[in-house]
């Protein structure tokens, strides 16, 4: 199946919300979030849609914003610089990336270095497998899951918010299927077992603001989830 | 309260000859009317004088290299220099590049595009509009949000703010592309030219 085209045309059945979108519109998340919503926006062209109409609005208040006075020589300085600056320099041409029918978009390909089959995982435990993104960003942490098809994640609560974006097979939580794409946002009110869907492993970015607390057992793999 | 948002289509010309022409005057037009505002914002946002000084000639040197790249039936000029302004004011402030969604060709389209600049350019000066017309407690929210003095929880869903028409708009564009690509012969293969 060639998951570029037919994903773009997929509609997300849990999309990011607009709280995120505003906040990276207005560049004021942390490194982490930043990631969820650039990786969740590739995958979902109604959420592009939305975070560039938010991106209108700042435009809008850049518009009317007041004018400050500039340096008097801010405009000979920039001059300088355009003119000045070596014909590579000048003659910038961005190279489109190439379309490539890759399981995680480019800002994860760009984060990781490569796509899922060249990841280096670290087993945590029955089968799950993840590798801690670094953001460095000391208010949230990423990581990549992966999740063998068919098992549960431990009952867990949250310290915090946690935000789970999947990118290849899909979960179950309670009635809810959440498939490529798609959403879950958890907060510290939730408790909740997401279950893989039997087939291919569930891989999915998970963002969390706090640590989780895993509730029972298994209290090793709990540990080396949180020793990161 | 007036936003010269009507003059969008001017500005958005100007942009382009810079990016086609390499036109000096044409800059210096967009830099005399822009400059000032990049760098009020900046200020608005937190950062101090002489930081906004540097990241707005930033933006603007910016402004000069990536003009060839502006599509005018993806954002008028202001939203174009609004992101240009935060990503640079990000780039600042971190030490790796802030993550960015997938690229969509983001370039000069064919002819058929005037109507939809048009049209985004008058979905864009209804929104502005509404943003200044808006109750000063939901102004404040807007702009709170903008600015940093908001957790992003707080900003109540319904603005009243006619944002749904300029994402029908967006959407259209983005699909436009889409379909552009689907019939794109295929690309060179490899991860060469980087
Ligand atoms: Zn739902
Ligand atoms: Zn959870």
């Amino acid at each position: 199946m060639i998951e570029g085209r037919s994903t773009m045309e997929r509609t997300v059945t849990h999309p990011i919300g607009d709280e995120l979108l505003i906040g990276y519109a207005a560049g004021l998340l942390p490194e982490s979030y930043d990631l969820m919503v650039a990786t969740a926006v590739s995958l979902d062209d109604d959420a592009r849609a939305r975070l560039e109409g938010f991106e209108a609005m700042g435009g809008a208040l850049l518009a009317e914003a007041e004018v400050a006075p500039l340096r008097s020589d801010s405009f000979d300085k920039v001059m300088e610089r355009i003119m000045g600056a070596g014909r590579a320099d000048t003659v910038h041409v961005d190279v489109k990336t190439p379309r490539i029918d890759a399981t995680l978009p480019q800002p994860l390909r760009d984060a990781l270095g490569g796509d899922v089959d060249t990841l280096r995982w670290r087993g945590v435990g029955m089968g799950v497998k993840q590798i801690v993104i670094p953001c460095g960003d000391d208010e949230a942490t990423a990581r990549l899951l992966s999740i063998p098809g068919g098992q549960a994640m431990p009952d867990h609560g949250h310290g915090g918010t946690e935000i789970t974006l999947v990118l290849k097979g899909a979960f179950h939580d309670g009635d809810l299927r959440y498939a490529r794409g798609d959403i879950e946002v958890a907060d510290d009110a939730v408790e909740h077992m997401p279950v893989a869907d039997v087939g291919e492993d569930c891989i999915c970015l998970v963002v969390t603001d706090a640590p989780l607390r895993f509730n029972k057992l298994l209290p090793r793999i709990a540990q080396r989830f949180l020793n990161i | 309260m007036t936003f010269d948002t009507r003059d969008e289509g001017h500005w958005a010309a100007l942009l382009v000859s810079v990016g086609r022409d390499r036109d000096r005057e044409a800059f210096a037009e967009l830099f005399e009317r822009f400059a000032p505002r990049v760098k009020a914002f900046l200020i608005r946002t937190g950062l101090t004088p002489g930081l906004a000084e540097d990241c707005m000639q930033d933006v603007m040197v910016t402004l000069w290299r990536k003009a060839h790249l502006y599509d005018p039936t993806r954002a008028t000029v202001s939203t174009w220099l609004f992101t240009i302004a935060r990503n640079r004011k990000i780039d600042m402030i971190r030490k790796s590049r802030r993550p960015e969604p997938e690229d969509l060709p983001w370039g000069p389209e064919p002819e058929p595009a005037q109507a939809e600049a048009l049209a985004l350019r008058e979905d864009s000066r209804r929104l502005a509009e509404a943003v200044a017309q808006l109750p000063p407690k939901q102004r404040d929210l807007i702009e709170r949000a903008f600015y940093g003095d908001l957790s992003h929880s707080e900003i109540a869903a319904e603005t009243g703010l006619p944002l749904g028409t300029i994402k029908s708009r967006i959407r259209l564009a983005i699909d436009r592309l889409r379909h552009a690509m689907d019939t794109d012969p295929p690309r060179a293969a490899g991860g060469s030219g980087k």
